[in-house]
C-alpha cells in the first residue's frame, strides 16, 4: 500500500490539474482499497447475486425469487421482519426516552457519561454471551424464574412463557437495540436548542403544545431514521438468535445459516436468492436512513 | 403611572453565584429601555426574569398592575426576541409568526391576516413560505421580531438581537427595530453590551456591572454625567490621566506638574492620587476660551481616521497620554510629531475618579 | 450628580441580604420521572449480568466455575487466537483505510462518495450473507482458501477487515477532518519530506485518537464475533463459548461474564482516549 503511494511524485501534481496522464496516476493511491473490497466484498456478493438468477443446470431464471414465496422462506422473512419491527419500535421508544432522560431530564452529568459508556458496551455486547446471560437469568432454571416460582408462586414457564421463543428473542434483542438507540439519537436530542422551548413558552405554548408542534416534528426525521437503523440491526443479526434457540426460530439469517451448513432448502440457488432478498431489504433500509438523516441535518444548522 | 415595575429583584443561582442584586426599575408604557453592561453583568438574567424563564430569588415583577412574579412564561403575554433568532426550523416563516396565535386558538383567517400584516411590517411580504434555513441572519431576526409581536404582547424583550449579525445589517436593523417600536408604541426592554446601540436606541439606559445597577438615565446623562467610574469608562472613550490632589476643598489638582481646577470640592484627601478622565471629543487644540482649563505636552503620534484626526499628546512626568480628536480639515496642517502643544477643555468636562478604580480605568481607556 | 468634581467611588453600599423566596420547582416532576425510568432501565440491563453471576456461583464448590475457567487451556488459547486475529484485522484495516482516506481527502475528493459507499456496504450486507458469499467464492478454484486452516485464517481476517470498514473509515475520516491535512502536507513538503514521511511521521501521529478508538472498537467486535468464525470453523473465543455452553454446566456463565468484561474494557479504553479530543467516536455495532 505505502509503496504505491510513495512512488507517486505528487509534488509536481497540483490538485487542480486534470491533465489526463497525471490524473490517472493519482488513482493508484486508492487501488489497494478497491482491490481488497472487490475481492472480499463485491465478488462474493456478486457470486450470490448471479447464482440467485440461475437454476440448478446453470440456465438464467427468476424462478428462485418466485420460489421465495414458498412457506419456509416467506415465513422466515415475515418472522424476521416482525421481530425486527417490534424490537426497533420498542427499542426506539425506550432508547429515546432513556437518552432524553439522561440528557435533558435533570440527572447528574456523571450518570449521563455512565449511560453513554455502558450503551457503547451493550450495543456491542451481542451474540453468544448475551444469549447465555438471558438463559442463565430467565431460562428454565434462571434465577428470576426460580425466584418467581419459589417466592411469588408464579411459574412463568408453566404459564406459557419461554425465553426460547419469539417473545424471548425480542426481550434479548432489546438489550442491544435500546442502547444503540440511546447512542444514535443523542446528537439529535442535544441539537434541540433550549431557545426553541423558551420561544415556544414565550409565545404562550404549553409543554404539550411544544412537543406536538416543535420538538417532535424537529426530532421526527432522526427518530424515524434511527428506528430504521435499529430495524436493519435486528434484521441482520444471526449469532444471538442462533445461540439462544439453536436455529429453533425460523429467521432469514438462521435459514441462511442452515442452508450454508447443510442445504436445508435442498436448493443452492434458492439460498442465494434468500440472501439477496435480505440484502435488498437492508439496502432499502440504509437508503431510507440516509435520506432521513440528511433531512434531519438540514434542520440542525 | 409606571407600567412595568421591578422591585428588589435578586437572583442567586443554585451554585451560589449571585447574578442580579437589588434591581429596581420602573418603566412607562411605550418606553424603550436598554440594559447595558459587559457579559456576566446580569442584564440577560434580569430580562429572563421578566420573561419568566428565571425565577427571582427575591423581589417582584409587576406588569400593568398585576404581579406576574410567579406566573409561568407561557401565561405572561410578553414577547421575546433571542440572540440566536431561535426560529422553529420545522415551520415556514408564516407558521413561525402565527405560532403564538395558533396556541391561543385564534381562528385561521385572523392568524393569516395578522401574519400578512406583520410580514409587511418587517418588510418581507414575499417570504411567507420560506423556511428559516433558506434566509439570511438579518431576515431571520426580523421574522423572530414579527413572531414576538404577533400575539400583541404587553412588553417586548430583545436579548442582544443584533450581536450575531454583520456590522452593516446591525445598523440598518437597529433603526428598523426602533421605528417599529415607535409605530406600535410597545414597551420595550433591550439588552446589549454595545454602548453605541444603547445610546442610539434608548429612552433610558440601565448600566449594569457584576449584578448591580450602576446608573439609570437618559443616553445624554449616561454619557455626559456618569455617576460611577464604571459607567464613565464603559460608555464612550476616555482619556485617563494620573493626578494628585493639591487642595481638596478648592478642587485643585496637579497633572504632570500643571495645575488644573475642578468645578467644585474634590471628595478625596489632599495629597492623594486620583484619576482625571476626559472625553477625547471635548478636548480642543490651542488655548481655548478664557475659562477653559489647559494642559501642555508633546505630540507623540497623529492618527488620521478619516473624518477625525486623533492627536496623542504626551504629558510631562507620569501623568499619561491624552488623545485629542479634531475634525479633519484639509486646509489646516497636521501638527508634527514631537512638537510642543497645548490643549484645552471646559472645567465641567473633567471627571475625577477615585484611586480604587484607577488601574481598571486606565486599562479600559487604552483598550477602547 | 451635583458637581462633576465629586470623586466617583467604585465601591458600593453593602445592602442587607433579602430573605430568599422558595424557588418554584418547575423541572422537579421531570427529574423524578427521569430517575424512575433510569432505574428501570438499569435494572433491565443489570439483571442478566447479575443472573449470570449468580448462575456461575451455583456450582459446587462455589467458585469452581471460575477456577475451571482459569484452568481451562482452551479458554486462553481461543482468547489469544481471537486477539491475534483482531490485531491482524486492525493492522490490515488501517493499512488499507488510512492512506485511502488521506489520499481521497487530499487528491481525489470526487471519489469520496464512492469510497464512503463501499465502506458502508457491510451495513447492507450482513455478516451471514458475507460469509455465505465468501465460502461460496473461496471454496473452489482459483482461490480455494477454505481448504486449509491458514487459508481459512486469511479469509477470516479479510472478512473482519470488511466488517471493520464502516467504523474504521468513519473514525479515520473524522480524525482527518479535525486536522487540516492539506496544510500539514504542504508544510511537510516544503520542509522536504517525502510521502512516506508525511504519512507515517506527520499524519498518523495526529490521528492517534481516531485510530486507537477505531482499533479498540474493531477489537471488541472481533473478539465477540460468532457468525463468520462459526461458519469458517475457526477456534475463536465466541465459538468456543457456544461449544461449551452445550456440554458444560456453570463454566460458560463465567466465560460469558469475562466476554462482557472484555467488551467493557475496550469501550472503557475508547472513552478514556476520546476524553478531551474533538474526534467524534463511533460506537455502534451490527450483530
Amino acid at each position: 500500500m505505502t509503496d504505491s503511494v510513495s512512488t507517486l511524485d505528487a509534488r509536481s501534481a497540483p490538485p487542480a490539474r486534470v491533465g489526463r496522464p497525471r490524473f490517472r496516476w493519482t488513482f493508484l493511491g486508492v487501488v489497494p482499497f478497491f482491490a481488497f473490497a472487490t475481492l472480499f466484498l463485491v465478488i462474493p456478493t456478486s457470486y450470490l447475486f448471479i447464482g440467485s438468477f440461475k437454476d440448478s443446470t446453470g440456465a438464467w431464471t427468476v424462478q428462485n425469487y418466485v420460489n421465495l414465496s414458498g412457506p419456509v422462506t416467506s415465513n422466515a422473512y415475515l418472522t424476521s421482519i416482525e421481530i425486527s419491527l417490534v424490537t426497533a419500535v420498542l427499542g426506539g421508544i425506550l432508547g429515546f426516552l432513556l437518552s432524553y432522560a439522561v440528557i435533558a431530564g435533570g440527572l447528574p452529568v456523571r450518570i449521563r457519561t455512565g449511560i453513554f459508556t455502558f450503551s457503547g458496551v451493550a450495543s456491542n455486547f451481542a451474540g453468544v454471551p448475551l444469549a447465555l446471560a438471558f438463559i442463565f437469568t430467565i431460562g428454565r432454571t434462571g434465577f428470576i424464574t426460580v425466584f418467581l416460582t419459589n417466592v411469588l408462586g408464579w411459574d412463568i414457564y408453566g404459564s406459557g412463557f419461554t425465553i426460547y421463543s419469539k417473545l424471548g428473542l425480542e426481550i434479548v434483542y432489546l438489550y442491544f437495540q435500546l442502547p444503540l438507540m440511546v447512542l444514535i439519537i443523542a446528537p439529535a436530542i442535544d441539537g434541540l436548542r433550549k431557545e426553541w422551548r423558551e420561544a415556544s413558552e414565550n409565545a404562550g405554548a404549553s409543554t404539550w403544545q411544544y412537543w406536538r408542534h416543535i420538538a417532535l416534528p424537529i426530532l421526527m426525521p432522526s427518530l424515524l431514521g434511527a428506528t430504521i437503523l435499529l430495524f436493519g440491526n435486528a434484521f441482520g443479526a444471526q449469532a444471538t438468535a442462533f445461540a439462544l434457540t439453536g436455529g429453533f426460530i425460523n429467521l432469514v439469517t438462521i435459514l441462511i445459516g442452515g442452508q450454508l451448513s447443510g442445504d436445508v432448502l435442498g436448493d443452492q440457488n434458492l439460498g442465494y436468492a434468500l440472501a439477496m432478498g435480505m440484502v435488498a431489504i437492508m439496502g432499502v433500509t440504509i437508503l431510507a436512513y440516509s435520506w432521513l438523516a440528511r433531512r434531519a441535518e438540514r434542520w440542525q444548522r | 403611572m409606571s407600567y412595568l415595575t421591578l422591585t428588589g429583584i435578586k437572583k442567586r443561582f443554585p451554585g451560589g453565584t449571585v447574578a442580579v442584586q437589588d434591581f429596581n426599575l420602573s418603566m412607562e408604557q411605550g418606553e424603550f429601555v436598554s440594559f447595558l453592561g459587559p457579559s456576566g453583568c446580569g442584564k440577560t438574567t434580569t430580562l429572563r426574569m421578566i420573561a419568566g424563564f428565571e425565577q427571582p430569588t427575591a423581589g417582584t415583577v409587576v406588569l400593568d398592575g398585576a404581579d406576574i412574579t410567579d406566573k409561568p412564561p407561557n401565561r405572561r403575554n410578553v414577547g421575546m426576541v433571542f440572540q440566536s433568532y431561535a426560529l422553529f426550523p420545522n415551520m415556514t416563516v408564516a407558521a413561525n409568526i402565527g405560532f403564538g396565535l395558533k396556541v391561543r386558538r385564534r381562528d385561521k383567517a385572523f392568524i393569516a391576516a395578522r401574519t400578512t400584516e406583520l410580514l409587511d411590517l418587517i418588510g418581507l411580504p414575499d417570504k411567507a413560505d420560506r423556511y428559516p434555513w433558506q434566509m439570511s441572519g438579518g431576515q431571520q431576526q426580523r421574522v423572530a421580531l414579527a413572531r414576538a409581536l404577533a400575539f400583541e404582547p404587553q412588553v417586548l424583550l430583545l436579548d442582544e438581537p443584533l450581536s450575531a449579525l454583520d456590522a452593516k445589517i446591525r445598523i440598518s436593523l437597529r433603526a428598523e427595530i426602533r421605528a417599529i417600536q415607535r409605530k406600535l408604541g410597545i414597551t420595550t426592554v433591550y439588552v446589549t453590551h454595545d454602548q453605541e446601540e444603547a445610546l442610539s436606541l434608548s429612552d433610558r439606559i440601565v448600566v449594569m456591572s457584576e449584578g448591580w445597577i450602576e446608573q439609570i438615565g437618559t443616553p445624554f446623562d449616561i454619557y455626559n454625567f456618569p455617576k460611577t467610574p464604571f459607567v464613565a469608562r464603559f460608555v464612550g472613550t476616555l482619556n485617563v490621566l494620573n493626578a494628585r490632589v493639591v487642595d481638596a476643598t478648592a478642587g485643585r489638582l496637579d497633572v504632570g506638574g500643571q495645575e488644573i481646577r475642578a468645578t467644585g470640592a474634590v471628595d478625596a484627601p489632599t495629597g492623594s492620587s486620583v484619576s482625571v478622565a476626559l472625553r477625547p471629543e471635548i478636548l480642543a487644540m490651542g488655548d481655548g476660551g478664557p475659562d477653559d482649563l489647559r494642559l501642555r505636552g508633546t505630540i507623540e503620534e497623529v492618527t488620521f481616521l478619516g473624518a477625525v484626526v486623533r492627536i496623542r499628546v504626551k504629558l510631562p512626568g507620569d501623568a499619561g497620554v491624552a488623545s485629542v480628536d479634531t475634525f479633519n480639515n484639509p486646509h489646516l496642517a497636521v501638527p508634527a510629531r514631537d512638537s510642543a502643544v497645548t490643549f484645552s477643555f471646559p472645567a465641567e468636562a473633567c471627571l475625577v475618579l477615585d484611586v480604587a478604580g484607577r488601574d481598571a480605568v486606565a486599562a479600559a481607556a487604552t483598550a477602547i | 450628580m451635583t458637581t462633576s468634581a465629586n470623586v466617583l467611588h467604585g465601591d458600593r453600599d453593602l445592602q442587607a441580604d433579602v430573605p430568599d423566596r422558595r424557588p418554584r420547582r418547575r423541572g422537579q416532576r421531570k427529574t423524578v420521572a427521569s430517575w424512575i425510568f433510569l432505574i428501570l432501565c438499569v435494572a433491565y440491563f443489570a439483571l442478566p449480568l447479575v443472573g449470570t453471576l449468580i448462575f456461575s456461583l451455583r456450582a459446587k464448590p462455589m467458585l469452581s466455575a471460575w477456577t475451571d475457567m482459569i484452568n481451562d487451556p482452551q479458554v486462553w488459547s481461543t482468547l489469544a487466537y481471537s486477539f491475534v486475529i483482531g490485531i491482524f484485522t486492525i493492522v490490515i484495516s488501517l493499512l488499507l483505510l488510512v492512506p485511502t482516506a488521506f489520499w481521497v481527502r487530499l487528491r481525489l475528493p470526487r471519489l469520496r462518495p464512492v469510497v464512503e459507499f463501499v465502506t458502508l456496504l457491510p451495513f447492507v450486507i450482513p455478516p451471514i450473507v458475507l460469509v455465505f458469499g465468501l465460502i461460496s467464492t473461496f471454496s473452489r478454484p482459483p482461490l480455494p482458501l477454505t481448504g486449509t486452516s491458514l487459508g481459512s485464517d486469511v479469509l477470516l481476517v479479510c472478512a473482519y477487515v470488511v466488517l471493520s470498514f464502516p467504523y474504521m473509515y468513519r473514525a479515520v475520516d473524522s480524525g482527518l477532518r479535525t486536522i487540516d491535512i492539506r496544510t500539514l502536507t504542504e508544510a511537510s513538503q516544503s520542509l522536504g519530506a517525502g510521502w512516506f514521511t508525511i504519512l507515517f511521521r506527520v499524519i498518523l501521529p495526529n490521528l492517534r485518537v481516531a485510530i486507537l478508538s477505531g482499533a479498540f472498537l474493531t477489537l471488541a467486535i472481533v473478539v465477540g464475533e460468532f457468525t463468520i468464525a462459526n461458519f469458517l470453523a475457526r477456534p475463536m473465543f465466541a465459538t468456543y463459548l457456544q461449544q461449551i455452553s452445550g456440554n458444560l454446566a456453570y463454566q460458560p456463565a463465567a466465560v460469558a461474564l469475562m466476554s462482557f468484561a472484555i467488551t467493557w474494557a475496550a469501550m472503557g479504553v475508547i472513552a478514556l482516549i476520546g476524553r478531551g479530543s474533538q474526534t467524534e467516536i463511533e460506537v455502534t455495532g451490527a450483530h
